[in-house]
């Protein structure tokens, strides 16, 4: 396995304690030549203004330096932030990160439509109207809202078709490709139960027409379908539990199983495109190496990081 | 058994316990409605004269209560009919959700079948299929006569043989081995 090469974290960022003591009688001003006559030219002193700003000038990595002591994330962040990634990487490798954007936009419209918006079946229509027609930028937010929820599906699925077809769903990366199959169905299912919010004709026979289907699996399929409606008809009910299905239950478990898909990713490095050979060991291992199934050099078979 | 083994097993059993102390009460709670079955509802529909035999009136009445329009649902009703020998003087309330995934169907007068807008179902006078993708006939309500009035009350199914079932989600076989593959929930009425 190759070594990685060590990395050169700036000083700034090291926290005090960790810094190299000045030695004795340097004072805090090193390299520079004591004046020749003291009597004549007397060092000039700090003003209370440049102690302050040189204050000012050092806060920033005080602050970092006070949080890093008793954290020790800086570790953890250089090393993903500065991991290599294997030749051949391209355009194809951000749709992941398109996703997970996708889900963001999601995320904080959502929130910010749940401030106007009322599950109730008899109010929820007029607050999705209300929220067209009257608040500001609201048909804005809302329509980031919807269309996005298309991106999202859209993406998830293009960013699944490469790891298909580039074959990164294999060994050691398949619990990764089943993660991301949950977080598919997830996905599925915010966009199932989003559908119906409006309360409009559109999504209430949507909805009737998707729970319906979902009742034809046989034996569970019925209760499942009363599950959803909370009932035998879609009722007052219905909404609520949809309401909340959409904005507590899934996306948390999406968030939680977003953290152990990029977790993975991290740690397992990303694979390089299919077209992109493997080197070949420059030397030659020992015949008796070989025979006893060790790498040559360790040079990684599929050219990433291993 | 060591005593540390001992002590690990009930930690990890009242562990449990506390756990499930929590998550029984919540998912039963989540899951209740499935057994859950409502009050019988009846609703006065029309004075028995406004019905006849040959062709259906087109009825709205509440099927869900407290969510306004979206708890309405439309049948249509007639006169039980003698050519197709029915028992005479009763009423029938043929409901308008298809039996493929629930769009709304129409009965469409010069044809005298119901015909569905959304998948091209299409059921005859009786509400027996006769095109298109549903499985089994249309549901139908069970209906009675109070001080002069027909009311139409709880949903009910039927076979292909229009024999009466408990009520099925549209999209879900009847009769034969497919009661037991779609089994009746506990949320529907009993058949008349």
């Amino acid at each position: 396995m190759p070594k990685l090469p060590s990395l050169k974290i700036p000083d700034a960022v090291v926290p005090p304690p960790l810094r190299k003591p000045a030695k004795p009688g340097a004072g805090g001003v090193p390299n520079v030549d004591a004046p020749s006559d003291l009597k004549t030219s007397p060092p000039d002193r700090k003003t209370d203004g440049d102690r302050l700003l040189d204050q000012a000038k050092e806060a920033p990595v005080d602050v970092l330096a006070w949080v890093d002591t008793r954290m020790g994330g800086s570790g953890f962040l250089t090393g993903m932030l500065y991991r290599k990634v294997p030749k051949g990487t391209n355009w194809f490798y951000t749709l992941g990160s398109a996703t997970l954007f996708a889900f963001i936009v999601q995320a904080v419209t959502g929130v910010f439509l749940a401030m106007f918006y009322t599950p109730s079946a008899t109010q929820a229509y007029a607050s999705i109207s209300h929220i067209n027609n009257e608040v500001p930028l609201g048909a804005f937010v809302h329509g980031m809202h919807k269309w996005g929820s298309s991106v999202m599906v859209i993406l998830i699925f293009l960013h699944m078709g490469r790891t298909f077809f580039f074959g990164a769903y294999k060994y050691p990366r398949e619990l990764n490709w089943v993660i991301g199959v949950v977080l598919l169905i997830l996905t599925m299912t915010m966009a199932f139960t989003g559908y119906l919010l409006p309360f409009d004709q559109r999504s209430f026979w949507a909805s009737i027409v998707g729970i319906n289907i979902n009742g034809t699996g046989p034996v569970v399929g019925p209760y499942l379908s009363d599950f959803l409606r909370a009932g035998p008809e879609l009722g007052a009910t219905t909404l609520s539990r949809f309401y909340a299905i959409h904005m507590l239950l899934v996306p948390g478990a999406i968030i939680a199983l977003i953290g152990a898909h990029m977790y993975l990713v991290v740690k397992l490095g990303t694979t390089a495109p299919p077209w992109v050979k493997a080197e070949k060991p420059k030397v030659a291992a020992p015949v008796a190496q070989l025979d006893a199934g060790v790498e040559g050099n360790g040079a990684s078979p599929n050219g990433g990081p291993s | 058994m060591t005593r540390r083994r001992a002590f690990t097993i009930a930690a990890q059993g009242l562990g449990g316990l506390a756990g499930a102390a929590i998550i029984l009460p919540a998912v039963g709670f989540a899951v209740a409605p499935i057994f859950h079955r409502g009050k019988e509802r009846w609703e006065a529909v029309g004075p028995t004269g406004d019905f006849v035999e040959d062709t259906y009136r087109q009825v709205v009445f509440t099927e869900t209560e407290g969510i306004g329009d979206a708890g309405k649902t439309t049948a249509y009703v007639r006169r039980s009919s003698k050519e197709l020998e029915e028992e005479p003087g009763l009423f029938v309330a043929v409901s308008n959700r298809c039996a493929h995934l629930g769009c709304p169907v129409r009965f469409v007068e010069a044809a005298g079948n119901f015909i569905c807008p959304c998948h091209g179902g299409v059921y005859d006078f009786q509400g027996k299929r006769i095109g298109g993708p549903p499985v089994r006939p249309l549901d139908q309500f069970q209906t009675r006569v109070r001080n002069g009035q027909v009311e139409v009350g709880p949903r009910y199914s039927v076979t292909n043989q229009m024999d009466p079932v408990r009520a099925r989600d549209p999209g879900e076989f009847t009769g034969g081995i497919w009661e037991y593959l779609y089994p009746p929930r506990p949320s529907t009425f009993p058949p008349p």
